[in-house]
């Protein structure tokens, strides 16, 4: 098996999350910009993470010939502060030019607030200026499905922005149709509690086009599992669903939208 | 996967939640407290699972939701609770 993580938290996981990936069939890990757990207290702060996504997590993959790949943003839980997140928004271009960095992300809303919406914009303006590829994050729990409303409406009020070029993230049963009608791809993450199970990932693939589909983890610093993929893969195989379909799932479809970024490339003697 | 085949496959853990749910429910009914918006949802969303028409998940989750369109005027925490509170 040979699989894809298109959304993980590598800083906040062991060292040995990595081992276990690769021993799976993790052909590729990619990383979003994230809450750490606490507001950092000046831009300063976010110039170390990106160093931190952008040359020492790649290096801590390799070891384990893992191609590191990350998004870059403020995350939306720190998007009330818009000064903040305006001086944030104001050093990623500099980083844009890393070799492992496709694109904006995990931008979004969290509680659907004003300010937030401001910093979404901002963020979607960055992300056209510099023809990023686009990843969203969509809110928790009962600010889901407001919030997936009103991260579509601010995508298609900007007409520079191509839906087959945005990822939303965190699709559950009452806004995945929305978000594959809209054109956009769709993200399942597979996490404990406030978000997907694999039987629900896999009626949801079941129920609608897979073609845009993906799965991911979203492991980070909270209960998470690192090995989400690969378990939701034998949940699609206690299921019925074929080899095939599944490496189309795994692997194949995040490639097809990962490769929109000239920079995703996987090593492919180790496939 | 037709449904014995289904029910083969999730009937236990199913079985196994939906008690745990009961017992969810009786503990506190054995607590002391105030109402509480999230069991009033709850026991709303408890509603849409036990009505025939499907799809039961999207409603229960949309039953669980903020229903309003407008942005709110500035975020005071960073936390959702799995239930909205109606204000």
């Amino acid at each position: 098996m040979r699989y894809i993580e298109p959304h993980a938290h590598m800083v906040s996981r062991v060292t040995n999350d990595y081992q276990d990936m690769v021993l799976a069939g993790c052909a590729a890990v990619c990383e979003p910009a994230f809450w750490a757990g606490f507001d950092r207290s000046s831009a300063d702060g976010f110039y170390d993470y990106f160093c931190q996504l952008t040359e020492h997590e790649p290096r801590r993959a390799a070891k384990f010939g893992l191609p590191h790949f990350c998004w870059l943003c403020i995350n939306p839980k720190e998007s009330e502060d818009v000064k903040l997140a305006s001086d944030v928004i104001s050093i990623i271009p500099k980083f844009l030019e890393k070799q492992n960095v496709l694109g904006i992300g995990e931008i979004g809303l969290n509680k659907n607030s004003r300010n937030e919406i401001k910093v979404l914009e901002m963020h979607v303006d960055l992300a056209a200026r510099h023809d990023q590829l686009i990843l969203v994050h969509t809110p928790h729990l009962e600010d889901k499905l407001k919030g997936t409303r009103l991260i579509l409406d601010v995508l298609r009020a900007d007409s520079r922005i191509k839906p087959g070029r945005c990822l939303i993230d965190h699709v559950e049963e009452h806004t995945v149709k929305m978000v594959l009608d809209g054109g956009f791809w769709g993200g399942m993450t597979l996490y404990p509690e406030t978000k997907c199970t694999a039987a629900r990932a896999v009626d949801m693939i079941e129920l609608y086009s897979a073609e845009r589909l993906w799965m991911n983890s979203a492991c980070d610093w909270g209960v998470s599992v690192p090995l989400a993929i690969p378990l939701a893969a034998l949940e699609l195989r206690r299921r019925g669903h074929s080899a095939e379909a599944i490496d189309r799932l795994i692997y194949q479809n995040p490639k097809r939208f990962l490769s929109q970024s000239p920079k995703f490339k996987l090593i492919e003697a180790t496939i | 996967m037709n449904r014995r085949e289904l029910l083969d496959l999730y009937y236990l853990e199913a079985r196994a939640k939906l008690i745990d749910v009961a017992a969810f429910l009786d503990r506190l009914d054995r607590a002391e407290g105030e109402p509480d918006f999230r069991l009033a949802a709850f026991k709303q969303a408890l509603g849409e699972v036990q009505n025939e028409k499907v799809p039961r998940a999207e409603r229960v989750l949309a039953c669980l939701s903020d229903p309003t369109v407008d942005p709110i005027p500035v975020a005071t925490t960073k936390a959702a609770c799995g239930a909205w509170p109606g204000k």
